[in-house]
């Protein structure tokens, strides 16, 4: 390792200490609002995002299915816990069972989606991925049993986290999660599957002639995924305490995009920086005049801007600042893979 | 590999329910069908036939849309995620054409009555010369540099997508209207089979498409240009080795390919109507043809489309009256039938 990598390594050791620390005191820092609200939000966009980008990073897979999955596992555990005076199932559950099955439903939906995209590549799959999720998102528009236009409301969120009570409890519990799931995909990142993943991505030809099932890895990896996904939107619906097919319309998709793409498609890193930047230009926007109505023109302009100038993100910047060794742009990754069918039959 | 047995027979087992998939639902249509509002098409066999032309005529303007987007793919390499964009900008762009040429008061939407032919035709001119523009525009200005970066330039066309759809909210407003027809074409037409009286604009629309179909064959089969676009599909570099403006070629496709789309709005907006949404709609649509047929084919567009056409129609009237609801399943269903036979698509074929 050279001495710039390690100055680099350092810098981001300090930066992220930093904002752990900030993020752990952040509620005697800021006002409730910001706590609750703001940085709540952040959190789990974050842990969304991240899935996004552990697929992109790790896995070569720019997928726009991740808010679909999302929001499989925010209607399923609406379905399953409210219980009356609102659209679905209303099947009344207890918290805990209602969580590993809204979270095990998500799975197996991602698992489906897998299977089905995992043996597209590059443009192929994001196409494949965003057809998914705008199916999804007509599904629970459409299907009146289990949610219909309007959504399901008043979906209960578990005592101890009852914002009157405790208004900052949510914002710890999304704050850990949102950790252990960084920790986690850092963990499998660096796992025997998180190392054939990585060589998928570089090159599925040579990793398929060495006896690795490429499909299966994908396949799995989508569904881990998935799964990362599914538990930001159980997050974000004890946050919000309902949710609708416009949740996860295609403007949430590109939403979620246009974070990771702010924060950098390659460090997982760059999900909760660029949920960071997109809740504050949310926030700000709706104080200017001008800006306020069209935010979604100004969140359209500030990825263009992103795309034609810092394809890496903010990350990207971060780490050109911190004179690491130029990294290779991952939009030229997908290029070279673009449209090829590069696994062999068997 | 120790499991390549079971994995033979799964194969099979996978087929078998492939093929069940596929097979049932004509079956169903045709024989059984109970608790729909028509009934098995062997008894009711003027409703079969009408649901058959609902879902070619729906075919025909999904290719319409469709062939502009898998042209400027099968040239370019760009997924241009403007599509449904360019789409609900071209059918706004004709509505106030429209609604300025027709004049009075048209705060409830015109009658065909009061619309001349011309004062569709124009208004559709219109729309599509303004999306061919901006398209050009677009590709000038933020994908010409890009060539190659796929990923990139897909993300380019969706940040341009949100600001459009964003300015026609402003602009537009995010109530429901519709273009409408010229009272030319605003009839029922007697078909003289079963005695069905059948909506004409459905079979000008079922008209567009085969003339579209049959001028892009034309064109990129037996023209000068459409060898050369063809020739780029193949190899751009030997292309332009032999001393072929190769970026005019470009800036052609894209045009045609927006004009394309901008068209198809016109047609969506006089057949159905134009709200934010829309656009996502339509371009669900272009994808899912486009990931049947294989990007870049001009059959397969035409085949994805018919396949979608008649699966949405024939789900929508052929489920039982409780369950029409579930018809956005059968999308996913043909998508994932599709995708497990062919990753590439129907027609597809790696680069």
């Amino acid at each position: 390792m050279n001495s710039s990598a390690r100055s680099r390594l350092s810098a981001d050791r300090i930066a992220g200490g930093i904002f752990v620390v900030l993020a752990v005191f952040a509620p005697l820092i800021f006002t409730e609002y910001w706590v609750a609200t703001l940085l709540t939000q952040m959190l789990f966009l974050g842990v969304v995002a991240a899935s996004l980008i552990f697929l992109s990073a790790y896995g070569g897979m720019v997928s726009l299915a991740q808010v679909s999955l999302y929001g499989v596992a925010g209607f399923a555990l609406g379905n399953l816990t409210t219980n009356g005076n609102t659209k679905g199932l209303n099947l009344g559950w207890a918290e805990a069972p209602a969580i590993v099955v809204a979270l095990l439903i998500a799975v197996l939906v991602a698992f489906v989606f897998g299977a089905l995209a995992s043996r597209s590549y590059g443009i192929y799959f994001l196409m494949i991925t965003l057809v998914f999720s705008v199916i999804a998102n007509l599904f629970f528009g459409q299907v009146t049993s289990v949610s219909g236009f309007g959504g399901i409301s008043g979906i209960p969120i578990p005592d101890f986290l009852s914002r009157t009570a405790h208004p900052d409890r949510l914002y710890f519990v999304t704050l850990a999660v949102a950790l252990l799931v960084y920790a986690l995909l850092r963990y499998v990142a660096r796992t025997p599957f998180g190392l054939t993943l990585q060589g998928i991505r570089d090159d599925p030809v040579r990793m398929s002639s060495l006896g690795y099932n490429v499909t299966l890895h994908r396949m799995l990896a989508f569904a881990f995924a998935g799964f990362i996904a599914a538990v930001g939107g159980i997050l974000f619906v004890w946050w919000n305490a309902q949710i609708a097919p416009s949740t996860i319309g295609l403007n949430a998709t590109i939403d979620v995009l246009v974070i990771a793409v702010i924060g950098g498609l390659y460090r997982l890193e760059g999900a909760w920086l660029g949920a960071l930047v997109f809740v504050l230009i949310n926030n700000y926007a709706q104080d200017v005049d001008l800006v306020s109505e069209r935010f979604h023109t100004l969140i359209g302009i500030v990825f263009l801007v992103i795309v034609l100038v810092s394809p890496n993100g903010l990350i990207g910047l971060w780490e050109r600042i911190t004179a690491g060794p130029r990294r290779e742009l991952p939009m030229d990754i997908t290029q070279e893979r673009g449209s090829a069918e590069p696994t062999p039959a068997g | 590999m120790t499991g390549f047995a079971a994995y033979g027979s799964l194969r099979h087992v996978g087929r078998a329910v492939l093929l069940a998939l596929v097979v049932f639902p004509v079956i169903w249509v045709l024989f059984i069908a109970s608790g729909t509002s028509f009934g098995p098409a062997i008894d009711d066999p003027k409703d079969f036939l009408i649901t058959l032309l609902n879902g070619l005529t729906a075919a025909a303007l999904y290719f319409v849309v469709a062939s502009g987007f898998t042209l400027i793919f099968g040239l370019m390499r760009v997924v241009n995620m403007a599509h449904g964009a360019f789409f609900l900008l071209g059918g706004y762009v004709a509505l106030r054409t429209q609604r300025n040429m027709v004049g009075g008061d048209a705060g409830l939407g015109l009658s065909s009555a009061q619309v001349s032919l011309a004062q569709w035709v124009v208004p559709a001119l219109a729309g599509v010369a303004v999306v061919a523009g901006v398209g050009l525009i677009m590709q000038q200005l933020f994908l010409r540099w890009n060539q190659g970066q796929d990923l990139r330039q897909a993300l380019i066309t969706i940040a341009i997508a949100i600001i459009l759809a964003d300015q026609m909210l402003a602009h537009y407003g995010g109530v429901a209207q519709d273009i409408s027809w010229p009272g030319t074409f605003d009839k029922f037409v007697n078909l003289h089979v079963e005695g069905i009286q059948y909506t004409m604009t459905r079979l000008v629309i079922l008209g567009f498409g085969l003339v579209i179909g049959a001028l892009l064959w034309f064109w990129l089969q037996k023209t000068r240009s459409g060898m050369v676009i063809r020739a780029g599909v193949d190899d751009r570099d030997m292309v332009s080795a032999m001393g072929i403006n190769i970026q005019l070629t470009f800036a052609i496709a894209f045009v045609i390919g927006s004009a394309l789309a901008g068209f198809g709005g016109v047609i969506g907006g006089s057949f159905a109507s134009l709200a934010p949404g829309v656009d996502a709609n339509w371009l669900l649509n272009s994808l899912v043809v486009v990931i049947i047929g294989g990007m870049g084919s001009l059959g397969g567009a035409a085949i994805g489309s018919l396949l979608l056409g008649l699966t949405t129609n024939f789900a929508a009237a052929y489920l039982p009256a409780n369950y029409t609801y579930y018809s956005i399943i059968f999308t996913f269903v043909l998508l994932a039938i599709v995708l497990a036979i062919r990753p590439l698509g129907l027609f597809g074929r790696p680069a």
